[in-house]
């Protein structure tokens, strides 16, 4: 039969289905298939906080989006052009993304009378047939069936047989979009190598699902997404938190220390511990805690006796550190605290996303505690920003929050990697061995960057004392004199200020350095407001978008940088935070536009509010 | 490494700050004692570390001429133990009070002992919380009338030694502030301990709780309600030493020596965990009538338990053997990787 060809600048797919439908491993199947093929592209994994929620309810529904093509992507994508559901559940809780007249590809045997009870669908309705899909392009197949037929002289069970319907659904994609197969056959051995059953009947589906897009007539269009014109150079696919991982190992590599991650698991961090646990050979060093606070502590244990010291969490997780990060301030040893932000006070939205903890981050400790703080704006830019906050930490003798995000942790894009020669340098030096006729050693004594030396035991001569107590300045005693105890609050701020020297400047991301509107964003807002601006830009406003990654301290200029526009409106996915430190900082009206539902902004909602407050 | 041998003495071990506990507080016997032990280690000083969490006695470090951390309250345990899986070279020790380890810091104290750092662990007891002046503590009896509790403590307390016997601790030992060279041959002891080794010390704070151990340090009850266990030898106890323990099948009875065959009373061994159980549980208050005696000395001693820096640090060196050492630009490039012109 003969297919008509397409040509598409980019697509949507979302795929969605059971918590036990096998989504996200579709999902980042079909990523990898993509990047390797050289289409730019983003991604956003959705799924419940339950491992496994009741079969076939919305709670249950997981889903992942792929924003692949031709050009640059900076988004997952605000509407969906093609919609995977598995069930009605899934159908249900994601149809309103999809865009009008978009196709779906429906797994019949999940819209059953038993699926459509779990679903809440009242009971004389089903959406494939009572025409409320109508507006749709509807491609009805019964997968489980086809997947059973295909396997029935494998000897495996039904169940086992239907773990392998996610295969059909991704091989017919494949075929759809011209993706080879080959990759995921290689996943797929790799994987089961040790149940070659298992292996060959999900191989075996993924063929059927290719052969199915050839042979029946249901399928008459096939897609190109040619590749993206990218910077030239080597690329891999990344996810935020395992780029985290890297930027961490990366900074331990060309600083020379051994890394020691201590931690407790919680969502969305964990992954950085599960990446970072399988490099020990590497000079890694994972430490899966007792609980939250001994995660930090023995962070802080490893700083002192000399390690590249990293904890990492999320949420509470972090609230509950906070006594230890005023203990590290206090200490002046380098520390690096990865927040993977979550949705909510308390336990919230554990798998959703938002960065509502920069105020936190600011301020969240007793007394005056100031730490640097950075924040990745993508999933690669957390190898970056992950390596910035170890580099600063080891300069600078000094705590340092890297902020991340829900979204961009479990987020994948395409990676232009570095070669290590291209790392910036990070030297650390201990303080030296003493004999007995030196002068005494002064654990407080301070350099340009006011840090004080790494004194770690073992060296000959360094004995010496430290505690969360108030110290004298210099000597690094206990003090409770007030005039010292003035100056060494100020100390503290002037040396986390006098890291804006050593960080770049700010820099426009998009659009003139003047002009009507400058959006000002941080984090993982990043690519949504950068396809904003540009949209904005093509249709003739006078708009430019900055993106803070350094936010304690601010790049030097940020002032400036800011006092050339007429307005300033900081989007972030929290009730305002950046905002309230900017207009605090610079005195500038900045326009704050808040998004609090544990989910990205979509880009045209951010062109559209902009339009707004362009009058 | 040149074999130079350290001649230290204990005055080495003293900083130059000025003590600060109150007159006639049980902690200066054991920053006495411990630096007393010290110079005799044989080993330089500057690998000396004391991590200490909050409370009187954790203000133990800065008295120290080692390296010290005067940390968070409860914490020193986890602090410790990232400082030794990290620098497994250094002699860590951790000083905590009965508030730091066994209330604010219980979840900590658990998880070292049964993970097994080769950490020295000093646990001041007082049986009440010094510092913030006089409230009971997780070992303070029940009833214990404080600033806190005008009626009486309602909480039953700890029993230390048992505590650590059920989180697996590999070496529990009990002293006393009042005995410094029973308290100085522990603390040697634990030292020499390839693990955590925790060991209680009874300290007598003279403000708030004084005379909570009076009975067991004072000449005129000392022997009748102390059990000095050696190991080997025989559970005797009394003025004259006319006292002994039995066991009747698992139940620990008080015999007279001159009524038994010597090979009938307890022999202490303190490598068997069940026996060291029993005798964690000679916890009885010394007023009621039929009471045993309070054991001090070494409860067990378990030499066979690999420690967690240990096979913390194996796995590292495994690693680098099974994959080599890590090459930086391999882990950034991955497995994957496309070419764009």
């Amino acid at each position: 039969m003969s297919t008509v060809e397409t040509t598409l600048e980019s697509v949507v797919i979302r795929f969605a289905g059971d918590s036990g439908d096998g989504m996200q491993l579709t999902g980042t199947q079909f990523t990898n298939a993509a990047a390797l093929f050289g289409n730019d592209l983003a991604t956003f994994p959705d799924f419940p906080a339950e491992i496994r929620a009741p079969i076939g309810t919305i709670a249950g529904v997981s889903g992942y989006q792929i924003h692949f093509g031709s050009t640059r992507i900076h988004t997952p994508g605000d509407q969906s052009d093609v919609l995977v559901a598995m069930n009605v559940a899934a159908l249900k809780s994601n149809i309103k993304g999809l865009k009008k007249g978009g196709v779906i590809i429906a797994n019949t045997d999940g819209f059953d009378a038993k699926n459509l009870r779990l679903a809440n669908v009242p009971e004389d309705q089903n959406p494939l047939k009572d025409g409320s899909l109508a507006g749709y392009d509807v491609k009805e197949i019964d997968v489980t069936k086809i997947t059973r037929a295909a396997l029935a002289d494998s000897g495996l069970g039904t169940k086992e047989i239907d773990r392998c319907k996610n295969m059909f659904v991704l091989g017919l994609l494949y075929w759809m979009y011209h993706r080879p197969i080959e990759n995921t056959i290689e996943f797929i051995s790799s994987k089961f190598k040790k149940n070659q059953a298992i292996a060959d009947a999900n191989i075996k589906v993924l063929q059927a699902g290719w052969s199915y897009g050839e042979t029946t007539e249901m399928f008459a269009q096939r897609y190109n997404v040619a590749p993206a014109k990218m910077e030239a150079g080597i690329y891999r696919s990344i996810m935020g938190n395992q780029a985290t991982a890297l930027g961490l190992i990366a900074a331990s590599v060309k600083s020379t220390l051994p890394l020691f991650y201590g931690t407790y698991p919680i969502t969305p961090a964990s992954d950085v511990l599960h990446e970072l646990s399988k490099y020990k050979n590497y000079n890694i060093k994972t430490f899966q805690a007792e609980d939250v606070i001994a995660g930090i502590c023995s962070a802080i244990g490893a700083a002192f006796g000399g390690h590249l010291a990293i904890t990492g969490s999320s949420g509470p997780g972090i609230a509950l550190k906070t006594e230890a990060i005023g203990l590290a301030t206090m200490l002046e040893l380098p520390l690096v605290v990865v927040n993977v932000q979550r949705a909510g006070p308390s336990t919230g939205l554990p798998t959703k996303t938002e960065q509502a903890d920069l105020l936190q981050s600011y301020y969240g400790r007793n007394g005056e505690c100031p730490v640097v703080i950075v924040a990745a704006q993508s999933p690669a830019d957390c190898f970056n920003m992950a390596y910035e906050a170890c580099r600063i930490a080891l300069d600078h003798m000094i705590p340092v929050f890297f902020l991340s995000d829900g979204y961009i942790a479990n987020g994948a894009e395409p990676w232009r990697f570095p070669t290590s020669d291209k790392l910036q340098p990070i030297h650390v030096e201990f303080a030296g061995e003493r004999q007995a006729t030196d002068d005494k050693f002064m654990p407080y004594l301070r350099d340009e960057k006011l840090s004080r030396p790494w004194a770690v035991p073992g060296t000959k001569g360094l004995e010496h004392r430290i505690g969360g107590l108030e110290k004298q300045n210099i000597t690094g005693n206990i003090s409770y004199d007030p005039e010292n105890h003035e100056l060494m609050v100020k100390l503290r701020q002037e040396k986390v200020d006098l890291v804006a020297n050593y960080i770049p400047e700010q820099t426009i991301d998009n659009g003139a350095d003047s002009g009507d509107l400058l959006i000002l964003g941080w984090g993982g807002t990043y690519g949504a407001l950068k396809t904003a601006t540009a949209q904005l830009i093509a249709e003739g406003y006078s708009v430019s978008h900055a993106h803070v990654q350094y936010l304690s301290p601010f790049p030097k200029n940020l002032g400036e940088l800011m006092s050339k526009f007429k307005k300033v409106v900081v989007p972030e996915l929290n009730n305002g935070q950046l905002v309230k430190i900017i207009r605090d900082k610079y005195f500038v009206d900045a326009i704050a536009y808040n998004k609090i539902q544990g989910q990205p902004f979509m880009s045209i909602e951010v062109v559209n509010k902009m339009k707004e407050i362009l009058g | 490494m040149t074999t130079e041998t350290i001649k230290l003495t204990s005055k080495d071990f003293s900083s130059d700050q000025e003590v600060r506990w109150c007159p006639g507080c049980g902690d200066y016997s054991i920053l006495k004692q411990v630096q007393t032990v010290l110079p005799d280690l044989g080993r330089p000083k500057e690998e000396f570390v004391f991590i200490s969490g909050i409370g009187c006695s954790s203000r133990f470090p800065y008295y120290m001429d080692t390296f010290g951390m005067h940390s968070i309250h409860g914490r020193a345990t986890a602090i410790a133990t990232g400082l030794k899986a990290t620098r497994p070279d250094l002699s860590v020790w951790v000083i905590t009070g009965d508030g730091d380890s066994m209330s604010i810091g219980g979840n900590h104290f658990i998880h070292m002992l049964r993970r097994n750092p080769d950490l020295n662990v000093l646990l001041f007891n007082n049986q009440i919380y010094g510092l913030t002046k006089g409230q009971y503590s997780p070992t303070s009896e029940q009833g214990k009338v404080t600033k806190s509790t005008p009626m009486g403590s309602v909480d039953y307390p700890f029993n230390p030694i048992a505590l650590c016997l059920g989180a697996d601790a590999t070496f529990v030992a009990r002293t006393l502030d009042r005995d410094p060279k029973h308290q100085q041959a522990i603390i040697k002891r634990g030292y020499e301990h390839k693990g955590t080794s925790l060991v209680e010390i009874y300290q007598n704070c003279n403000v708030f709780n004084d005379g909570a151990f009076e009975v067991f340090t004072e000449k005129g009850t000392k022997k009748q309600e102390t059990l000095m266990m050696e190991h080997g030898k025989p559970l005797i106890f009394g003025a004259e030493n006319e006292k002994g323990i039995k066991l009747d099948g698992f139940k620990p009875v008080i015999v007279n020596v001159a009524d038994v065959s010597e090979n009938e009373l307890w022999i202490h061994d303190e490598t068997d965990l069940v026996k060291a159980t029993i005798l964690s549980r000679f916890y009885d208050d010394p007023s009621v009538e039929g009471h045993f005696p309070r054991p001090f000395g070494v409860f067990y001693v378990n030499n066979n338990k690999s420690t967690f820096d240990e096979l913390f640090n194996n796995q590292i060196e495994y690693a680098k053997e099974s994959y080599g050492e890590g090459d930086l630009d391999k882990l950034l490039a991955g497995r994957e990787t496309w070419v764009v012109n």
